[in-house]
């Protein structure tokens, strides 16, 4: 057997600020060359895994060591940061906040700046490495201009430049649409052979991720390591589910169609499924689930004539938009990055000044309305919860817009605790906002709007970052608003989200509309798929191969079937 | 979109083409001349070779107006404060005193006074154009390579152009929070009276404060990871060597500053008096 040239021994950890372990006796062992992902809800411990092999752990985050961790038979107690961050290159999550420098070419060369190369030989390796990665015409352009997936790739090149042994990518694909998310697994995996490293991924987009071969799966919960097998192992298991992560769709359906799925049915992509033993059964299960009948909802709560819009003269945002919403529905709307869905939204609330067209709520013309006057109707959610976050008390940040409106203080207290038992934060009423987690802070920021009463929700990617646990929470809790008359839409790229949650889908493309439809009739639409940076859902390949006549019609019933299954797994749980 | 306060514009220019380490080292030699002196006819000529590069870098004063008015406010404000706190200062330096007319008590209009307060307005003349070409005509990549060039540790260069690269960044995300509480009644547009708009911005503040923390821990992450600090020299990849040009512009301005000392203390006294 090969040494390992990464390896836990016993390795525990506790942050200098908690109680208790984050990781706990972790004992681990990755060899030369191997690709292993490394999968956990939010909370697991995956990420300060993540952070002992890079170094942040203990030199950012403090805290105690206990067991050791070696890198390339090196006990790395007795490094610094800097020859750990010599061995292990970091693509961190974060796209954005992560360059340093201006240009594409500055950025990658950053490293080598701080190394001190001279300066010919810097801008030779950084033309080449950019070759690598398929940039050398952007090297000169500013990060700005380009697209996210560009961006990863210049992260990337940023620590391939140097030699390193071992590339680790902390969720990779977190702020990625779902076709931008296969291209830089795809991109990993030609690095992986060019350049002979090691690679660990931390990802619980675990679709996504099989994407492309990996050698192992590590499932981290609650600060342990749960298992630790081959792809087509853990996915014939039930190990994924027991620890609150998302298998993928069409494992999902077959299970849910009785199948045994084993591991040499090679469940690790669809591509390689082998589904001869599971035909009758799903074709069985098809038929036995009933055909779904969406009601149509005819209310307009909301309409959009004829917008246009544009930041800078002449570049047109968006171009004769033209949608109407109905009251009570659930909506999503779709489009990749730079498509015009966030401007919709801001359009929408007020935030920017249209060039021309109108918007009524309920046939009442607003568009002259202001930001104040449209918020008692359309309250509009943003990504970031810290960008709304304005108080220290959870009580006083949803009670802020009501104060704002001069609403007697009685009535300011009945409708917030009201608003906070809906939101499930009462118990919480009287803690600083600091002690919450993320998505605990996110559910504040929809608190304070909902306790405005809009009729309309709007959420700008109400779902970004969130592990299966936290995403089932908002949704449900959506769902539950969203019985109770509150008309949603979404902004978002979770092909997840589309399926499970929102009936209907808007897909837009540079600023137009270009379809309106169910989600489940976009996710299988190849035209539709690419124009907005989706993919094909799974669930559409597996009818395809298993025969079944009508694979739409497949994918429909199986999100029928799934959401009661996710009602009883809830309850249970 | 926001206006943007101060930063780089792209042109071809000969200003651009020069180093950044050269205009900043030739920005403190300028400076150094034009806060010495108080000779009228120095600063005069300086004045003159201030607007002739300023043509030279086909900045145009538009491009730069809100940070112009905004020196020049502040210019005609230290005028102010000068006539109130020193009426007199005028005549104590070139020892006569030709009144135009009397206000009250101390204060009168003398031309002593006048041409003082001339001479300290043409000081601002000369040097807010070598300033702001600093900062218009260096890449903002290149501004921490030129102060570390100039001696400055690289650590403090590299804060400071971090922290002037954010800029838009926290401006952006002022704006996106702005409108989020305006939607929730917090107003901070003209529609509110003054006390209550200084009141509201607070509120935005703190959103502000805790998206740039994020920031910082990212960035700081993202630097230490790459050996940001590591060693005690780094390397530039943006820095312009120095060319023949720059030589040639950092002589001329040594031999500027030289020249207008030596002019200004030719006769023992900084003032030049036609009185």
């Amino acid at each position: 057997m090969k040494e390992p040239i990464i390896q836990f021994k016993n390795f525990s950890f506790k942050y200098e600020s908690q109680v208790e372990h984050t990781l706990e006796k972790i004992n681990l062992s990755i060899y030369q060359g191997e690709k292993i992902v490394i999968v956990g809800p939010s909370g697991s411990g995956k990420s300060t895994l993540a952070h002992c092999l890079n170094g942040l752990v203990p030199f950012s985050y403090r805290g105690e060591v206990e067991g050791s961790l070696t890198i390339k038979g090196h006990d790395t107690s007795t490094l610094d940061i800097f020859t750990i961050s010599k061995m292990v290159g970091t693509v961190l999550q974060d796209p954005d906040g992560q360059f340093i420098g201006l240009s594409v070419a500055e950025d990658i060369a950053f490293a080598l700046e701080n190394e001190a190369i001279p300066q010919e030989e810097m801008v030779r390796q950084v033309t080449d490495v950019s070759k690598l990665v398929d940039l050398e015409n952007k090297i000169q352009s500013s990060i700005h201009e380009l697209s996210g997936g560009q961006k990863q790739r210049v992260s990337l090149a940023g620590v391939i430049v140097e030699e390193v042994d071992i590339l680790l990518f902390d969720e990779p694909l977190a702020n990625l649409d779902p076709a931008t998310g296969k291209h830089a697994m795809a991109l990993i995996d030609q690095i992986q052979k060019e350049t002979k490293t090691t690679v660990v991924i931390i990802e619980h987009r675990l679709e996504d991720v099989l994407s492309q071969d990996v050698d192992r799966i590590i499932v981290v919960d609650e600060g342990r390591i749960v298992s630790d097998m081959s792809p087509n192992e853990l996915l014939a298991s039930d190990i994924l589910e027991s620890c609150h992560l998302r298998e993928p769709l069409y494992v999902k359906a077959l299970k849910y169609a009785g199948c045994n799925v084993t591991p040499d049915m090679h469940p690790e992509s669809i591509e390689s499924l082998a589904i001869e033993q599971c035909r009758d059964k799903l074709s069985e299960w098809y038929e036995s689930t009933d055909s779904v009948k969406q009601e149509k909802k005819n209310s307009p709560i909301l309409e959009l004539r004829d917008i246009n819009f544009e930041y800078h003269k002449g570049i047109k945002t968006l171009q004769n938009v033209t949608l109407t919403i109905h009251q009570g529905e659930m909506v999503s709307i779709v489009g990749r990055n730079g498509a015009g869905k966030s401007t919709l939204s801001k359009i929408i609330g007020g935030f920017e000044k249209i060039k021309s067209g109108s918007i009524f709520y309920k046939g009442e013309d607003i568009t002259e309305d202001t930001i104040f006057e449209r918020s008692n109707r359309i309250g509009i959610v943003m990504q970031n919860p810290n960008h709304m976050i304005s108080k220290h008390m959870i009580y006083d940040e949803v009670a802020l817009g009501l104060v704002m409106r001069g609403v007697p203080e009685e009535e300011i207290k009945k409708r917030v605790e009201e608003t906070l038992k809906v939101c499930g934060l009462y118990a919480f009423r009287n803690w600083p906002i600091s002690a919450l987690s993320f998505g605990q802070k996110k559910r504040v920021t929809i608190a304070s709007i909902l306790v405005l009463q809009p009729e309309v929700l709007i959420l700008d990617e109400p779902t970004a970052g969130q592990d299966l646990r936290h995403y089932t929470e908002i949704m449900e809790f959506l769902t539950q608003l969203n019985s109770q008359g509150v008309t949603i839409l979404m902004i978002t790229h979770d092909m997840h989200l589309m399926l499970e949650y929102t009936p209907r889908a808007i897909a837009i493309d540079d600023g137009r509309v270009i379809a309106d439809h169910s989600a489940a009739h976009i996710l299988t639409n190849i035209s539709i798929v690419e124009m907005t940076n989706l993919k094909v859902t799974s669930l559409f390949e597996l009818a395809q191969k298993a025969g079944i006549d009508q694979p739409i019609e497949f994918v429909t019933r199986f999100i029928e079937y799934d959401k009661e299954a996710r009602l009883t797994w809830r309850k249970n749980y | 979109m926001a206006q943007e306060l101060l930063s780089y514009i792209e042109r071809k220019s000969p200003v651009h083409s020069l180093s950044g380490a050269t205009k900043l080292i030739i920005f403190i030699l300028y400076s150094t001349a034009a806060m010495l002196t108080y000779d009228t006819r120095v600063l005069l000529a300086l004045l003159v070779i201030s607007i002739v590069i300023f043509v030279m870098s086909k900045i145009r004063i538009r491009e730069i107006g809100f940070i112009l008015v905004f020196i020049l406010a502040f210019l005609l404000l230290n005028n102010i404060a000068i006539y109130i706190f020193s009426p007199q200062e005028g005549v104590k330096i070139y020892g006569s005193s030709h009144v135009l007319f009397e206000l009250a008590g101390r204060y009168n209009i003398t031309w002593e006074q006048l041409f003082y307060q001339f001479n300290i307005t043409l000081k601002y003349f000369v040097v807010i154009p070598a300033a702001l070409l600093f900062v218009v005509t260096t890449h903002p990549s290149e501004f921490a390579a030129s102060l570390n060039k100039i001696g400055v540790n690289y650590k403090i260069a590299y804060s400071v152009s971090l922290a002037l690269r954010y800029i838009p960044d926290i401006q952006r995300d002022f704006k996106t929070i702005a409108k989020a509480q305006q939607a929730r009644g917090i107003d901070i547009s003209k529609n509110e009276n003054l006390w209550k708009r200084i009141k509201n911005i607070s509120s935005i503040i703190l959103p502000l404060i805790f998206s740039t923390l994020d920031r910082i821990e990212v960035i700081s992450n993202a630097m230490e990871l790459r050996r940001f600090g590591k060693k005690k020299k780094r390397t530039w990849y943006k820095e312009k060597p120095f060319r023949k040009a720059d030589y040639i512009v950092l002589i001329s301005g040594l031999f500027i500053l030289v020249v207008s000392l030596l002019i200004t203390f030719y006769d023992g006294s900084r003032f030049y008096n036609p009185f």
